[in-house]
């Protein structure tokens, strides 16, 4: 990390970011098949969510996937964790509730390689700015 | 491989109007038409749109089909699915064009919830600075510095309307420019993470999920007011919080947004951390900022205030957590855009943690103005195990206990006072039937009790006798003198406790006894408890016709009350009952009553 020296520079690094991290889709010309993001608040966690993630690596490595998982704040279902949200190329992210180590195995094997939905999808019912 | 998915609402509001139903008719139909191999129908949670239920959506396309019955179905497999026509009569109806809305990117309003202070939060990796920037974090830093005066900063604060999201709802942009007009060498900016009520974790959330969020607009803040130095107190049963603060907080320095010379400007800023021993009092600022000097957490008179004299008798600002959350966008967006959320004088949105009695139990944002009957059932999903709606408790242990006459109130600063409770920092807990309210009394009371720091008497000794009454309430022990005490000395400590917390302490008595008098009359009088909760109260008998005789009371009754033969009906001896419930949760006939 260097410093940023200027708000010219910010603005350019944010341009940067905004196309190699887009945050809630797959970008362009990566070749994943898949984005995971896992809630780690503090309820996440208490209900398990750090299974939940070691699971959805171990299965990814297992099978030599090219997915990307990353952790990330509360999502707000609290009565639904853990919550992970799944991105497919050129879909709607999808949340699913209650993911503890089985149901992250039927995620990556379900939904991931066959497309197939699984219970307890969360709908978000919120817009953010 | 499956290319068409069918969500059906699975929440208990669609459930109630045959949602399963739907959901079965749609599978035989897929099955029938042999489409099992690229149509998949599966169930989901709530959508917060449950006046409007079963809800049936269709992925890819969106399409969100409202009050579908079972007979629907054929139209939805046979027209939607296999032709590819959306059901028009299906669609929503916009209530202000009529027009239909045919998918859900095009409908914004089932999206009751809106996310300004929480937009990052469970969207970014915390830890990882760039998602922040990627999402124009730090761009709000770097147009202040840059393009904006301190004065004119102060100002679009203040003509956004934004409250202080701490309790009190202060303007935020005047608290601001008052701390900022005070002559100074040193001032500091303090960011309050105390979160102290029972229940509430928004605060916890945001610093969890969005870090950088609080840590941009700290130093927004000390760029105004002219501060260098920023604190963050924490309390250190937020470990979480407090590592991703500091991961946080190393990554902003490293990339040059803390610390000299800021983005090129003649600016510095950098943010320490003073960690709380999780005392609620110590939430209040001036208990805080001594506390923070190394001080006893306790109180002390305002004037002065903090703007003009606080940590170290320095000007300070003191903002809780989620009032910083909501700078950047502001300064971003402009203050007009902001202040078109919401209400006349309560601008923007409020965050919520809804607990209790609720099925979604949760982090919520929803603009202000949204109304409580819209939390609690849309959002919130409603009532677990289908109970009736009581009551629910908004502001902690300030506020108070509002009923089901209030649910079609605004949710706004003025709107909550005027209906005996308060804004607070967004605890929101609903309550069934099953709650007694004199308990959920005492149960605030035991809290104040435990957090007064015992500096003035109304509150240390007035508070104590409160509870005792209600204890004795309870008990069944009360009579109506005790009753009048109670509100008696309620206003008394209201109106000579030193500070915010002794100040509010008798709020949740005196708003359950204007609810809710018949139940503490009930208590007094009949020595009756219409919720059942209060055990000493209760009476346990066996209700002979539904009694299969199957011992298994007898067996478990700690000290052999319940008599009776095999086969026959059991009887409880009242004089050897000491009412411990055991008998009730045993009994699978549901032969056990327990009445008051
Ligand atoms: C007993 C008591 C407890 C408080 N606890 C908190 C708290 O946990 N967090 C908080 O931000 N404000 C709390 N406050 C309010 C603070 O004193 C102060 O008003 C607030 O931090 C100012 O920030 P704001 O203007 O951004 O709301 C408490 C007040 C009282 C009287
Ligand atoms: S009101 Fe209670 S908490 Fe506040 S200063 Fe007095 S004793 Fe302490
Ligand atoms: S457990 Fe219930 S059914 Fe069995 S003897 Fe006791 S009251 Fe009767
Ligand atoms: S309530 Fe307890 S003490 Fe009374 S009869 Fe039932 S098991 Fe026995
Ligand atoms: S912290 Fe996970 S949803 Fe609330
Ligand atoms: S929208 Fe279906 S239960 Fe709420």
């Amino acid at each position: 990390m260097t410093k940023v020296k200027n708000l010219e520079e910010l603005v350019k690094l944010r341009n940067k970011l905004k196309d190699k991290i887009q945050v809630r889709t797959i970008t362009e010309g990566n070749d994943l098949v898949a984005r995971i993001r896992v809630a780690m608040g503090t309820c996440g966690i208490a209900s398990g969510a750090k299974e939940t993630f070691e699971a959805l690596i171990s299965e990814v490595e297992r099978l030599d996937l090219k997915v990307l998982i990353t952790t990330t704040g509360c999502m707000g279902a609290c009565y639904a964790e853990p919550t992970v949200e799944v991105t497919l190329p050129n879909q709607e992210p999808i949340i699913f509730g209650e993911v503890d180590s089985k149901r992250a195995v039927d995620i990556i094997n379900e939904y991931i390689i066959k497309g197939k939905l699984i219970d307890g999808v969360v709908p978000q019912n919120y817009q953010s700015i | 491989m499956i290319h068409t998915h069918i969500l059906v609402c699975g929440g208990t509001g669609c459930r109630a109007s045959q949602a399963k139903e739907v959901q079965e008719e749609l599978v035989s139909l897929i099955k029938d038409k042999f489409l099992t191999e690229s149509v998949q129908v599966t169930t989901t949670g709530c959508f917060g749109f449950c006046e409007k239920g079963p809800i049936v959506k269709i992925i890819p396309d969106q399409t969100f089909y409202t009050q579908v019955t079972p007979e629907d179905a054929r139209d939805i497999i046979e027209e939607h699915i296999i032709k590819g026509r959306k059901v028009e009569r299906l669609l929503y109806e916009d209530p202000k064009t009529k027009k239909r809305i045919s998918d859900s990117i095009h409908m914004n309003f089932y999206k009751k919830q809106l996310r300004i202070a929480l937009r990052n939060c469970g969207i970014v990796d915390p830890e990882n600075i760039d998602e922040y920037i990627a999402r124009d974090g730090y761009q709000a830093l770097g147009r202040v510095l840059s393009i904006y005066t301190p004065a004119e900063v102060t100002d679009i604060i203040k003509q956004s309307g934004l409250r202080g999201r701490g309790g009190a709802g202060f303007p935020t942009g005047m608290k601001w420019e008052i701390t900022s007009k005070v002559e100074a060498t040193q001032k500091y900016v303090v960011c309050n993470a105390d979160e102290g009520d029972p229940g509430a974790f928004m605060d916890r959330s945001i610093l969890e999920g969005d870090p950088h969020s609080v840590i941009e607009a700290m130093a927004i803040c000390g760029y105004c007011i002219g501060a260098n130095k920023g604190l963050i107190y924490i309390r250190a049963e937020y470990p979480l919080a407090i590592g991703r603060l500091l991961v946080a907080i190393e990554q902003a320095r490293k990339y040059g947004l803390l610390g000299r010379g800021i983005l090129g400007n003649d600016f510095e800023f950098d943010i320490e951390l003073k960690y709380g021993a999780g005392a609620f009092v110590c939430g209040e600022e001036t208990a805080l900022i001594q506390s923070m000097e190394g001080r006893r957490g306790e109180p002390v008179i305002k004037p002065p205030f903090p703007a003009e004299k606080g940590y170290f008798d320095c000007p300070t600002n003191v903002n809780n957590v989620e009032t910083f959350a909501n700078i950047c966008p502001i300064i971003l967006k402009g203050a007009e855009w902001f202040n078109s959320i919401g209400t006349e004088k309560s601008k923007g949105t409020k965050v919520f943690a809804l607990a209790g009695k609720i099925n979604n139990v949760g982090l919520i944002e929803v603009p202000m103005g949204t109304t409580l009957r819209e939390v609690i059932f849309d959002i919130g999903g409603g009532i677990k195990g289908g109970k009736k709606f009581k009551s629910v408790q908004t502001g902690g242990p300030s506020g108070g206990c509002l009923t089901e006459s209030s649910l079609d109130m605004p949710i706004d600063y003025e709107t909550l006072l005027d209906e005996g409770s308060m804004m607070g920092s967004g605890g929101m807990i609903v309550m069934d039937e099953d709650d007694c309210m004199v308990a959920i009394s005492k149960f605030y009371l035991e809290f104040t009790l435990d957090e007064s720091c015992g500096k003035c008497a109304p509150c240390r000794i007035g508070n104590k006798r409160l509870w005792e009454i209600l204890n004795k309430m309870t008990k069944g022990e009360a009579t109506e003198k005790d009753l009048e005490k109670l509100i008696d000395l309620s206003h008394t400590i209201k109106d000579t406790s030193l500070c915010g917390l002794g100040q509010t302490s008798p709020n949740p008595i005196l708003s359950t006894f204007k609810n809710f008098k018949h139940e503490y009359l009930g208590h007094v009088r009949d020595k009756q408890c219409e919720a059942g909760q209060c055990k000493d109260l209760l009476h346990y008998t066996i209700d002979a016709k539904m009694c299969v005789g199957c011992t298994a009371c007898l067996r478990n009754c700690p000290v052999g009350a319940i008599s009776g033969e095999k086969k026959k009906p059991h009887l409880i001896h009242q004089d050897i009952c000491i009412k411990c419930g055991i008998c009730y949760e045993k009994c699978k006939f549901n032969a056990i009553l327990h009445q008051s």
